[in-house]
């Protein structure tokens, strides 16, 4: 999976679970700042990564992931280890 | 002791929505039972019931809406509607003295089953984080102080069949004891689901008319055979009296008295003579000083199940004796069902209505009355000047709540 492929689908989960305009979905959008996430849904939203990947996201990872371009990274990472 | 008016009226009814249209509908005598479109219920026992036709996203956002059952969505629509048929703007009241009611019987039932559904084949770990935050019972009254930022006393009652009228009873009183000038209270219901439809059913709760839905529902009646689920909400303003004279506001009736008590005598069967339900109502009359001769409209619990109307009507020739065969009583259920958490606050706005209106909302397919339940049970509306109402609640559990409302 190419980066941007893995974006696209990023983009995707993100603009479902936090229902925002896929547009607002930049690589730099903060989940919290720019997206108007608060805890619960930065939890519903790496189970819908999760998901949508097939990994395992522990908390200790997942408190990193705070913008868009971290979870990219991280599920490319991931994908490719 | 500070006096409390009723001066909003948020009505969502399987009959219509807003409190005009459900006035309307009432007069004419309408039905909102009918065949389940919900969900698929073509293998259940019990397959009508009588539901809202409401589009929440004329009200709530999308991203709102997903994180609220519909149990809460009914109430802050019905919420909404309150506070707009009082011209109260949210803005213009002080919000560390606006208090908010609103119970439930059951809760998020519709969410509680789809996460079931989740942990079951997913595993715990897979549960929404908004399980929890989607399906408590406090979240109706906790939702509307958010949404509207009121910050006076918050809180919710949870009485099954009662609750409406329990939640009005208690706001009543957090004006009167001057915890607050303004509460919206009510009580909200949204239970046509798979499992709460198929629950009551195996109770023998429920009617088996599914074939003729808007039959159903006929309380007072030789061939009643159970009640019909309804949905919905109905949201009250009560005011303090001078808070509402001051702002010029509309004043649909009084509140003047609460009675409540406990059957202490079966998990769903009410005392077949109707003991706590008499209680309830010598209660609410004694808390106003009012004379049983005096009341002129009993807006009926009135289910149609075959013990709870007999013990109803027990109850009421108890507390009123001779003058029991004066009196007018209805049922309100006859025409939407039974909204379980939300029928003491939907009742109650078709009690304020009666009084402010003076027409008496009818008790409809009254076709075969139940020759040993012998009170006028108003088969058609009738144009009445009544100065006082009563407005009943029995729940499962025993739990009795009784309105007393006076015109104004």
């Amino acid at each position: 999976m190419t980066e941007q492929e893995i974006f696209e689908k990023v983009k995707a989960v993100i603009a479902d679970k936090l229902s925002v305009e896929p547009e607002k979905v930049t690589l730099e959008a903060r989940f919290i700042e720019d997206l108007g996430a608060d805890s619960l849904d930065t939890v519903e939203l790496i189970m819908g990564l999760e998901d949508e990947f097939g990994l395992e996201i522990s908390d200790e990872e997942a408190e990193k992931i705070r913008t868009v371009k971290d979870a990219v990274e991280y599920i490319k990472a991931k994908l490719s280890a | 002791m500070r006096r409390v008016v009723v001066t909003g009226l948020g009505a969502l009814t399987p009959i219509g929505v807003g409190q005009e249209a459900f006035h309307k509908a009432q007069l004419a005598g309408k039905s909102g039972v009918r065949t389940i479109t919900r969900f698929d219920a073509s293998a259940l026992p019990v397959r009508i019931a009588a539901e809202v036709d409401v589009d929440p996203e004329a009200y709530l956002d999308k991203k709102e809406l997903k994180r609220l059952d519909r149990f809460v969505q009914y109430a802050l629509i019905s919420a909404h509607l309150a506070l707009e048929d009082a011209g109260l703007k949210p803005e213009a009241l002080d919000p560390e003295r606006v208090g908010t009611l609103v119970g439930t019987g059951i809760g998020g039932m519709e969410t509680w089953e789809a996460q079931s559904k989740v942990f079951l084949e997913r595993g715990p770990n897979r549960l929404s984080p908004f399980f929890i935050p989607m399906m408590i019972a406090n979240m109706a009254s906790a939702h509307i102080a958010m949404r509207y930022g009121f910050m006076g006393p918050s809180t919710t009652a949870v009485t099954a069949c009662a609750t409406g009228s329990d939640a009005i009873g208690q706001a009543f009183r957090m004006i009167q004891w001057g915890e607050a000038d303004v509460v919206l209270a009510g009580g909200t219901e949204a239970a046509i689901t798979p499992m709460a439809i198929g629950a009551f059913a195996v109770m023998r709760a429920l009617s088996t008319r599914n074939e003729a839905p808007e039959k159903a529902s006929r309380p007072f009646t030789l061939s009643r055979d159970g009640f019909v689920m309804g949905e919905g909400a109905g949201v009250l303003v009560l005011e303090e009296y001078e808070h509402a004279k001051r702002r010029g506001a509309r004043i649909y009736a009084e509140v003047i008295g609460f009675g409540r008590s406990a059957d202490a005598h079966h998990i769903t069967e009410p005392h077949p003579e109707g003991k706590g339900a008499a209680l309830a109502m010598a209660r609410a009359l004694k808390d106003a000083g009012v004379a049983p001769e005096q009341v002129g409209y009993i807006n009926a619990h009135g289910t149609s199940t075959p013990i709870g109307d007999k013990a109803e009507v027990l109850a009421i020739k108890k507390v009123f004796g001779e003058h029991a065969k004066k009196l007018m009583v209805s049922s309100t259920k006859s025409m939407i069902g039974h909204l379980l958490g939300a029928a003491g606050a939907v009742e109650a706005i078709a009690t304020v209505q009666a009084l402010y209106h003076g027409v008496i909302p009818p008790t409809i397919n009254l076709e075969d009355p139940d020759p040993e339940l012998d009170l006028d049970f108003v088969p058609e509306p009738r144009e009445a000047r009544v100065d006082y109402a009563l407005s009943n609640s029995f729940a499962f559990g025993g739990h009795n709540a009784v309105l007393l409302f006076r015109r104004v």
